[in-house]
């Protein structure tokens, strides 16, 4: 594997090559909700990669980087000593700026025993016409440790980006990992989901999904949570918005196969003009005292909640706004 | 000047065959509050979706004034926008929208100050609550605290307060009432449907309604009194009436 270069990027000491396509990352990353400020800060750890460039890879203690460019993105190994707690996020910030292209992160996330920590990952493709990004990612959450990982997307409005992000994840005994996938800024474009996670004795995993599908978007999440240990919890809450003409397929499957195994899966999705969308729960239980529930709720907006937002004088179109907007927080 | 900021004139109202308003007439002064007591499904909540212009609420004949303009057409939002709103019996959650958002969305004017009186109003801590999300993990309790706040914040002309004490413990049971009479003082009309005739007192007039129909107004010590003596001893309803209107159905 090559090392790539690692530095803190404060702006006077950015390679002057690579200083413009940061600067322009900085930009998307801001775009996408980000502070670039706080990716300046010495006790920030900040992974950036820009198509198949590492800008910044600035560690810091407990937190390691190994990175190689391959043609079309990048293979990177993150880890996390046992027992080391941030109290600041790792952030980490991918994007590919040009309207065309293909960016493919090949990722290992590997969180020691004990460790604590959070990942705010910002994934920009603001100019996008025809881009493929592809995360494939292997993460494993050590015993007793705990893992939140946020990712926000912000992609452009012309809905050319596919996006294909896919993850595997094993969650050891008393680990905790949380993971929220929100992509409601900008166009969808077309989002294929596929998350497997693998949780041991009481182990915890808990994977929210946030998408906002309009025109031809099209949006097929899956998420596969396999309660494998005793104790081990595990819940799914997806929440899409459909409108115009786009489509979204949610399929959750989760597997209760450890006495005292407790899962739920928990779908909204809200159809709005021409749009489709459809969940499909799976639920497997291969132990006596495991339970697996589900509960969905397809189409309009709940009329009552509709109807208490008019009730302070919001239109009906601001209400249904506010509902998904809220939802998608 | 209109003497009735709100009039009720015959209001009939039937869904898939039974009556659920009976000629329901009534007239609310401005400033005043009005005590709306009846038993379980005598027809108040309905009355006030009909008021408010709730879906599947629009009567069958009669008329709904407000300082003299018939809004019987009116759509549930242009009603809000004239300043009438409601605190419905069982508020809604909202995922992800902050308590104080929620408090401020019927104001005119955006006015943080307002909001943390609002909240401190109905005892709740702005500072505990302001940021939370109008969500499942609030208490029924305190979830219709918050409605209360967001419509003493929205100033209404006239609030209609669907059962504001239930769900609600004793010790709060007061902050409630305090609340009701600062939104008279205000100038708010009040229209306080409850079951509970204890609460009358808070009242200006009272009305007791049964089997869809303003069966006495009064004062509320009168008030009360006919409801403890006639209602009370004959808590279960006879068979709805069948007054030969057609119901329009509409939604459940």
């Amino acid at each position: 594997m090559t090392h790539m270069p690692r530095f803190i990027p404060p702006s006077g000491d950015v390679a002057p090559a690579w200083a413009g396509e940061l600067k322009a990352m900085m930009d998307a990353y801001q775009q996408a909700g980000g502070d670039p400020k706080v990716l300046e800060l010495p006790q920030v750890a900040t992974l950036v990669i820009s198509a198949n460039q590492v800008l910044v890879a600035h560690e810091i203690p407990g937190v390691h980087f190994e990175a190689e460019s391959l043609p079309h993105g990048v293979r990177a190994r993150i880890w996390v000593e046992p027992h080391t707690h941030l109290a600041q996020p790792v952030h980490l910030c991918f994007g590919l700026l040009p309207a065309e292209g293909i960016q493919e992160i090949l990722a290992d996330y590997e969180i020691g025993d004990h460790a604590q920590v959070r990942f705010l990952a910002h994934c920009s493709f603001p100019n996008a016409i025809k881009v493929e990004h592809r995360m494939q990612a292997h993460i494993r959450v050590g015993r007793q440790a705990s893992l939140t990982y946020a990712e926000e997307h912000f992609h452009g409005p012309h809905g050319g980006t596919v996006v294909i992000p896919q993850a595997e994840v094993s969650v050891e005994e008393g680990g905790h990992f949380t993971t929220t996938f929100s992509l409601t800024r900008g166009r969808v474009g077309d989002l294929r989901l596929d998350y497997l996670v693998r949780v041991g004795a009481y182990g915890v995993a808990e994977l929210v999904t946030k998408a906002y599908g309009k025109g031809e978007d099209t949006i097929h999440v899956r998420e596969v949570v396999v309660l494998d240990g005793p104790g081990a919890r595990g819940l799914t809450r997806t929440r899409i918005a459909v409108q115009d003409r786009a489509q979204s397929r949610v399929d959750t499957v989760t597997e209760g196969n450890a006495p005292g195994a407790r899962g739920h899966m928990d779908c909204t999705e809200i159809v709005r003009g021409q749009a489709q969308a459809s969940n499909n729960p799976l639920v497997i239980v291969r132990h006596d005292q495991a339970q697996v529930t589900h509960e969905a709720a397809i189409g309009t907006v709940n009329r009552k909640e509709l109807e208490t937002l008019m009730a302070r004088g919001l239109s009906e179109d601001e209400a249904v706004d506010l509902i998904i907007r809220g939802m998608m927080r | 000047m209109q003497p009735y900021l709100l009039e009720i004139k015959d209001l009939c109202l039937a869904r898939e065959g039974r009556v659920l308003l009976n000629n329901v007439n009534l007239a609310l002064k401005s400033g005043e509050i009005h005590v709306l007591l009846g038993l379980n499904g005598s027809g108040k909540s309905t009355l006030a979706y009909t008021i408010m212009g709730c879906s599947g609420y629009t009567p069958d004949r009669g008329q709904i004034l407000f300082e003299g303009r018939d809004i019987t057409g009116l759509s549930l939002s242009e009603r809000a926008r004239l300043g009438i709103t409601l605190a419905w019996q069982e508020p809604a959650r909202f995922e992800g929208i902050p308590v104080g958002k929620y408090i401020s969305l019927g104001m005119k004017e955006p006015d943080r100050q307002r909001v943390l009186e609002a909240l401190e109003a109905v005892a709740l801590p702005p500072a505990q609550y302001g940021y939370r999300a109008v969500d499942k993990t609030l208490s029924g309790g305190e979830r219709k605290r918050i409605e209360l706040a967001a419509v003493y914040a929205m100033r209404p002309r006239l609030a209609i307060l669907d059962e504001p004490d239930s769900g609600i413990d004793a010790l709060s049971l007061t902050d409630i009432e305090r609340l009701i009479r600062r939104m008279a003082d205000e100038g708010c009309t009040i229209l306080l449907i409850t079951h509970r005739d204890e609460l009358a007192e808070i009242g200006d007039s009272a009305s007791l309604m049964c089997l869809g129909s303003i069966a006495f107004v009064g004062n509320p010590e009168e008030t009360r009194r006919f409801y403890r003596e006639h209602c009370r001893l004959h808590p279960t309803p006879p068979e709805p009436l069948n007054l030969g209107f057609d119901s329009k159905g509409g939604q459940p």
